[in-house]
């Protein structure tokens, strides 16, 4: 890896989140991948080391520091499961909204429960409609007195059902278009607030991915996020470009963990009466893999401290980052299981996990072909005035 | 109430291996890490400490580098640390090395409970914590499974203690000093804030003179164990596998048995 000059902090972080992730997931990781089931224990664990508190100011409860923090973390979880690492960092991507958007009582009430891991957030954007465009939101929510009434159905949301705590995008002006969305914080337990479908997925199975179901839901109207309706759209905007470099956090780490298996099997495996990694076809492969995860991460870590310092136009640069990285895991895990041979089509030896794990990296939080777009368009504006 | 837990620092077995010409242990390069059974030790301290509020203090016996021992203590949430050196602790032996933690554990003042692992995973000899008891005059409970009920107020402890063939349960005066295995508990990871903590702490050192050992009673000079000898068991040898007539097969096993009669 190369010296990316993390702080003494940072290191620890890492050095914490590939022990727990050797020690506590490593075991269980393909019974909780069969079990299709989020595992509780581990969100505990992830709580007792404080690492709920990362990106949390210490006035919240949390430890102070910044995104880099969450992707170094995410990303040694994701090196043994990315389905354990997507539960804990959709938890971020429902709590970045409050953060950014909350009002002070909305920060005070909800980011130290969040921080000590009492609480677990989820964020609630895509419906059956609505997913790459997001301004097709049909979720509405109506003021009555001092609550709003949220009716609709949001789908395919990460942490649904296990969350607490959910930041619901929904149409309060359907007349002003994206500029009529609003956020709500919605807790779990509210009344005409359900949970449906549980889905069955290809990979990240350790993570939770149900339906939220919202009739007649009342919410308190202290709960609007920001106090302001209008705001849905930028908050969504915002979040991503938050959230997107720990997505690409998760890619690196999958692909170094594919990377690290790979390896390892290629210097075991003979054939032709020699170890398979003496062979030039799959030296290549295996120093392509590894050139591509270190430019990959180069450009998480970069896209993250573009965010951290607070410039104005890293939206482009964590696009840039979540599209690199994710196709990087893809296309290393592939190699992978490649490099397995017949082995790596098999479950029992967890590599072709790693290839339905990359996979959803290149969907969630903006398919690919969204985030070229937010590339391109940023291109157009900065080089055709 | 206040708890005082005793560690040890010792090589990773799992990573140690062994030089085949000369049959002694590889030590380069070997990670030295906290007993693994001491690890329960301080999982029951901090758990304690949880559940009934205490002041927790790890102590350990060892060269400088065992400071990172203690500082992986203080990053599972034990308060304070103390770290008993000096050159002259060279070469204790479970007797002298348990008078010199005595003797710490006499400088510390009151305690409530003393807590060790059962035993060092690289001496393995299980007598350290024991005769630690026997210097304080402590009631001891060895191989404690569970902690049913501790209280501060009635003075006393009673204990699930593992015994070959079962469990016993024992109650006994505070203070006292157990040694635990691993059914007690499972030890968490350090936390975050922790291991930050745990970086700047200050480590309070102590040497001989500090806590007012008896010179000839620590050292080489005051061990009464010798090491004569080390040497790896030889290996044995494979068994035969006979084949035939069950009747054949019995006749030749008891010719064969009779020569070692």
């Amino acid at each position: 890896m190369l010296n990316y000059e993390l702080t003494e902090e940072q290191k620890e972080i890492r050095e914490l989140c590939r022990r727990l992730a050797e020690e506590k997931i490593k075991p269980y990781s393909q019974e909780w991948d069969e079990a299709n089931k989020m595992p509780d224990e581990v969100l505990k664990i992830f709580a007792q080391s404080d690492l709920f508190s990362l990106c949390i100011p210490e006035e919240y409860g949390g430890m102070g520091g910044g995104l880099l923090d969450l992707c170094i973390a995410t990303e040694e979880i994701s090196r043994i499961d990315g389905g354990v690492a997507a539960s804990y960092a959709a938890s971020f991507l429902g709590m970045f909204p409050i953060l950014l958007f909350g009002t002070e009582e909305q920060k005070k009430k909800y980011l130290p429960r969040l921080a000590a891991g009492e609480s677990i957030a989820a964020f609630g954007l895509t419906e059956p409609e609505a997913g790459s465009d997001a301004a097709a939101v049909k979720t509405t929510a109506r003021k009555d007195g001092k609550f709003y009434i949220l009716n609709g159905t949001k789908h395919f949301i990460t942490n649904g059902g296990v969350a607490d705590i959910y930041t619901i995008i929904a149409v309060t002006d359907k007349k002003r278009g994206p500029r009529g969305m609003s956020a709500f914080i919605v807790e779990k337990g509210t009344e005409g607030f359900e949970f449906g479908k549980k889905e069955d997925k290809m990979g990240i199975r350790a993570s939770a991915t149900r339906e939220l179901i919202f009739n007649e839901a009342r919410v308190p109207d202290e709960n609007l996020l920001g106090g302001r309706e209008g705001t849905g759209f930028i908050v969504t905007m915002k979040t991503f470009d938050q959230s997107r470099p720990g997505v690409a956090a998760q890619a690196v780490g999958i692909a170094q963990g594919a990377l690290e298996m790979a390896t390892k099997y290629a210097h075991q495996r003979e054939q032709f009466g020699r170890k398979i990694s003496s062979f030039q076809g799959i030296q290549w492969m295996l120093a392509d893999m590894a050139a591509k995860i270190e430019a990959a991460r180069a450009l998480v870590y970069a896209a993250a401290r573009m965010v951290d310092r607070g410039e104005k136009n890293s939206g482009p640069a964590s696009a840039a980052a979540k599209l690199f990285a994710s196709d990087t895991a893809m296309e290393v895990a592939t190699q992978a299981v490649q490099i397995f041979g017949g082995y790596g089509y098999m479950k029992e030896y967890g590599i072709e996990k790693f290839m339905r794990d990359a996979k959803i990296t290149q969907i969630y939080e903006g398919t690919n072909q969204i985030q070229k777009e937010i590339i391109a368009l940023d291109l157009i504006k900065r080089y055709t005035k | 109430m206040r708890i005082i837990v005793s560690i040890k620092q010792v090589p990773d077995t799992t990573e140690v291996r062994v030089d085949p010409e000369t049959n002694t242990l590889i030590r380069e390069g070997v990670e030295s890490i906290i007993n693994p059974f001491d690890m329960y030790a301080i999982e029951e301290a901090v758990r304690l400490k949880e559940k009934h509020g205490a002041e927790t203090i790890v102590i350990t016996m060892g060269p400088p580098q065992a400071e990172s021992a203690l500082r992986e203590a203080l990053a599972l949430g034990i308060d304070k640390a103390i770290h008993i050196t000096d050159r002259a602790f060279a070469g204790s032996d479970t007797w002298a090395t348990s008078y010199i933690l005595a003797q710490a554990v006499k400088k510390i003042g009151e305690y409530d409970l003393i807590i060790c692992g059962k035993q060092a995973s690289d001496g393995d000899t299980a007598q350290v914590g024991p005769g630690m008891a026997a210097h304080l005059d402590l009631p001891q409970i060895a191989y404690v499974k569970k902690i049913e009920e501790i209280s501060q107020e009635k003075k006393m402890i009673v204990a699930e203690r593992l015994v070959e063939d079962g469990f016993e349960t024992l109650k006994a005066p505070l203070p006292c000093l157990i040694t635990v295995v691993k059914e007690i508990n499972e030890p968490r990871l350090p936390s975050l804030r922790g291991k930050m903590r745990a970086k700047k702490a200050e480590i309070v050192k102590w040497n001989k003179d500090a806590i007012g050992v008896e010179e000839d009673k620590i050292g080489l000079r005051g061990s009464p164990t010798q090491v004569v000898k080390i040497f790896t068991p030889p290996q044995k040898k494979g068994g035969e596998i006979w084949q035939g007539e069950p009747e054949e097969l019995g006749a030749r096993l008891a010719k064969e048995l009779k020569k070692y009669l």
